[in-house]
């Protein structure tokens, strides 16, 4: 068979002509996006000039004017407040985070023993990260060692007063080890109570569903403050003459119950919205009550709520900065307690040390949000 | 017909031990739970008793009527050291109210703004929106409070050099000084004008809609209510020979006198209040816009409905049904949220209880009054949510 070479067929293609320059390249971009219609035009300009206004300030401010080394406040404040910096200056004293650094870690831990919660911190760090990433084998035995080996190791080594380690009483603990330890707790403890609310609502039972309704609605329907009032002025009252708590404790007590409320209404989200059939069909296999809901709906129901999860962990890495107001020094707590050394006080100082602190809540909860859209994806089994 | 006719097989209970009778078993645990549930609280109340009792504290409410002997800084109604405690408490009441709604009216216009902003196809205004969203949302309420309260707020200059802003507003470190309207006689005449001019948009509004449904013609009400809410108020205020003056600030050598002042506590916790639940808000609104389904809005168009009349009578409604629920509960975590007053000293009801605690050491009692108005506050919330997912639920066949 020949080919019937026709002249007026092209024999070979031509090279694709480039897009017109109107429908390329940055003009085009700009043109799309910031100058679409007068309306967007008008709003880019205005916007233009708020980050003109705002952004090149702050940057003077943070780093440029900022006093980034020094040994007391005269490097963060003017000659006539009794510094070394001119007339008008203003700035972020970074010198001042600089000095107080290991404290917004530790709190006023003893210096000797600071090596305790760093050991503790680096082991958590150590085992978080291969936790967190999924190709990384051996999850279960990992997971044992975060969630059992390393508390136990914390409740030894953080208070001491077991195997020769001096005992370091709660009060002296602060920053962000106190922060994290609350977290920890708070997520380790309040995950497990929510799911065993969230079945005790949808169960059978009535006076069991009554009383995790109840506990469920009250503690949601009021502050964490309230809660944590309660938690350092009642429950002592509650308890017999002589038995006293520690303060740390009765925190602890607050936040992972009010946590665990907030869980439960998460986790009944997600069992409902698996199919009665899931049920019945774990029913029909003759399982028990909790085979049923251990191998068939919870792992359903949790991945289809893991950002809801993720959403009260924050909340509740956030709420832990209020226990700064019944007399505990966490992060928050700390860099307050700060702002009244003599040695430091000057104008800028609290401004640098919120910055600083907000930074450091920002990083963590910033992370876990991210965090969790990777495992959302991760875990979507949806055929889409 | 020999066969006989066979009931079916009553539901045989000895199938197995009485221990496997699901019911059996659930009575047995609701039993045990009710029996340790019961010494529990025998248990608490019997120390409590104690406790008290060696404490010296007569517990009841009887405390209320005491003198309180302690000042607060912002009250709407007057309260002296003389007010009695239950005084106190509603001062505390009426601070929590006043911050919870003057932070929500703020918060939902930033929301709205910023979560509008986020679905923008300007790229510099959605990109900054979503800056808004993730820095507010990821900081904790309290820092955002300390950031303004001690960050912003107490390095603004001192009161004698206060900064001059316009209409005779003065800022400084002792918060915002603003000229206070005194009524004369005859103000009360454009008051009265007002509740007309509420009354008749009311009846405007309801006549408009009986006409549009009658006869398919749109009246404009939009225009008419507002030319009657402003317009009516402010002619009678001419009229009647404008009987308002200001008391207007003026700098003293130490101190502003005169005008009113908004103290730095108020402003630093609305503020905060404001900005961190309005990224929430934003999130919502963002969702609940674009749960609506692009179908909607071009079967909207393909009927030749303009773009404006779109959005206000298809999308905006339809958008609402998402939104208000999730609205109305950050609108309670705000009034909760707002018991963060005590952190900075505003003479909320936890600060203010929490003063009254720490004096008399009627822990329970106070600890109970939090509870109850509270617990109040979000039952009234979730039936107003009732009620409102019910007149909305859409009606399916």
């Amino acid at each position: 068979m020949s080919t019937n070479q026709a002249s007026y067929v092209r024999a070979a293609m031509i090279e694709a002509s480039p897009a017109p320059s109107l429908e390329s390249g940055v003009a085009s971009w700009l043109r799309k996006n910031l100058f679409a219609t007068p309306k967007d035009t008008v709003l880019t300009i205005i916007s233009l000039l708020i980050l003109a206004w705002l952004v090149p300030p702050a940057i003077q401010w943070l780093f440029i004017d900022a006093a980034w080394s020094g040994g007391g406040r005269g490097v963060c404040a003017t000659l006539s407040q009794g510094g070394s910096q001119p007339e008008g200056w203003s700035g972020a004293c970074w010198a001042f985070v600089n000095a107080k650094f290991a404290q917004f870690l530790f709190g006023r831990y003893p210096l000797d023993e600071r090596w305790r919660p760093a050991l503790v911190g680096i082991l958590f760090v150590l085992l978080l990260v291969p936790m967190l990433i999924p190709r990384i084998p051996y999850k279960g035995l990992n997971a044992l060692l975060l969630l059992g080996a390393l508390p136990i190791l914390a409740a030894i080594l953080l208070p001491g007063g077991w195997f020769g380690l001096t005992y370091v009483e709660t009060p002296l603990w602060g920053g962000l080890m106190v922060t994290l330890v609350l977290s920890f707790v708070g997520i380790a403890v309040s995950l497990p109570l929510g799911i065993l609310l969230a079945l005790g609502r949808r169960s059978n039972m009535p006076v069991i569903k009554m009383l995790c309704t109840v506990f469920i609605e009250v503690i949601r329907g009021v502050p964490l403050i309230t809660v944590l009032f309660m938690a350092s002025v009642m429950l002592p009252l509650f308890l017999p003459q002589g038995v006293t708590f520690d303060k740390f404790l009765r925190a602890l007590i607050g936040v992972s119950l009010f946590a665990s409320a907030y869980m439960a209404e998460v986790v009944r989200g997600g069992l409902q919205a698996i199919p009665k059939g899931q049920y019945e069909g774990a029913d029909s296999l003759g399982l028990s009550f909790w085979q049923k809901m251990g191998f068939i709906v919870l792992p359903q129901a949790l991945k289809l709520v893991i950002p809801g999860i993720v959403n009260t962990f924050i909340g509740l890495f956030k709420d832990t900065s209020l226990v700064s107001i019944i007399g505990m020094f966490d992060l928050l707590g700390i860099v307050r307690l700060n702002f009244s050394d003599t040695n430091w006080a000057s104008a800028v100082t609290p401004l640098t040390g919120l910055i600083f602190a907000g930074f450091v809540f920002w990083l963590f909860c910033f992370g876990m949000s991210r965090y969790s859209g990777f495992m959302e994806r991760l875990l979507d089994r949806s055929q889409r | 017909m020999a066969i006989g006719v066979t009931n079916a097989p009553e539901r045989s209970k000895s199938s197995g031990s009485i221990i496997n009778d699901p019911q059996v078993r659930g009575i047995f645990y609701q039993a045990i739970t009710i029996i340790i549930l019961a010494a529990l609280i025998y248990w608490i109340v019997d120390n409590t008793v104690d406790n008290l009792r060696r404490a010296n504290i007569a517990s009841g409410y009887d405390f209320v009527r005491s003198r309180a002997g302690f000042d607060v800084g912002q009250s709407l109604i007057s309260f002296t050291s003389d007010s009695t405690y239950g005084r106190a408490l509603l001062v505390g009441f009426i601070n929590t109210l006043l911050v919870a709604i003057t932070g929500i009216i703020t918060a939902t216009i930033i929301g709205f703004l910023v979560g509008i902003g986020r679905l923008s196809h300007n790229w510099i205004i959605a990109k900054l929106s979503l800056a808004y969203v993730e820095v507010f949302r990821n900081i904790p309420p309290l820092l955002v409070i300390f950031f303004w309260y001690s960050g912003v707020l107490s390095i603004l200059p001192q009161a004698r050099d206060a900064l001059a802003l316009p209409f005779d507003i003065f800022l400084s470190n002792r918060g915002v000084a603003f000229p206070r309207p005194i009524a004369e006689e005859g103000a009360e005449y454009t008051l009265i004008a007002f509740v007309i001019a509420i009354a008749a948009s009311v009846f405007f509004a309801r006549y408009a809609r009986q006409r549009q449904l009658a006869t398919g013609e749109r009246l404009p009400v939009l225009w008419t209510v507002l030319g009657l809410i402003v317009g009516l108020p402010l002619v009678t205020f001419l009229v009647t020979g404008a009987p308002i003056t200001f008391d207007i600030p003026v700098a003293g050598k130490f101190n502003l006198t005169g005008g009113s002042v908004v103290g730095p506590e108020f402003m630093s916790l609305f503020l905060a209040l404001s900005f961190y639940t309005a990224a929430f808000i934003a999130e919502i609104v963002r969702a609940g816009i674009r749960g609506v389904s692009k179908g909607q809005t071009e079967a909207a168009h393909a009927l030749g409905i303009r773009p404006a009349l779109t959005t206000r009578l298809v999308v905006v409604p339809q958008a609402m049904r998402i939104i208000i629920p999730p609205l109305t509960s950050q609108y309670l975590n705000l009034t909760k949220n707002s018991s963060l007053a005590v952190a900075i000293g505003y003479a909320d009801l936890v600060a203010v209880g929490g003063t009254i605690l720490n004096q008399t050491g009627q822990s329970i009692e106070i600890v109970s009054i939090w509870l109850i108005v509270y617990l109040s506050l979000s039952l009234a919330t979730s039936l107003f949510m009732n009620w409102y997912n019910a007149r909305m639920a859409l009606v399916e066949r």
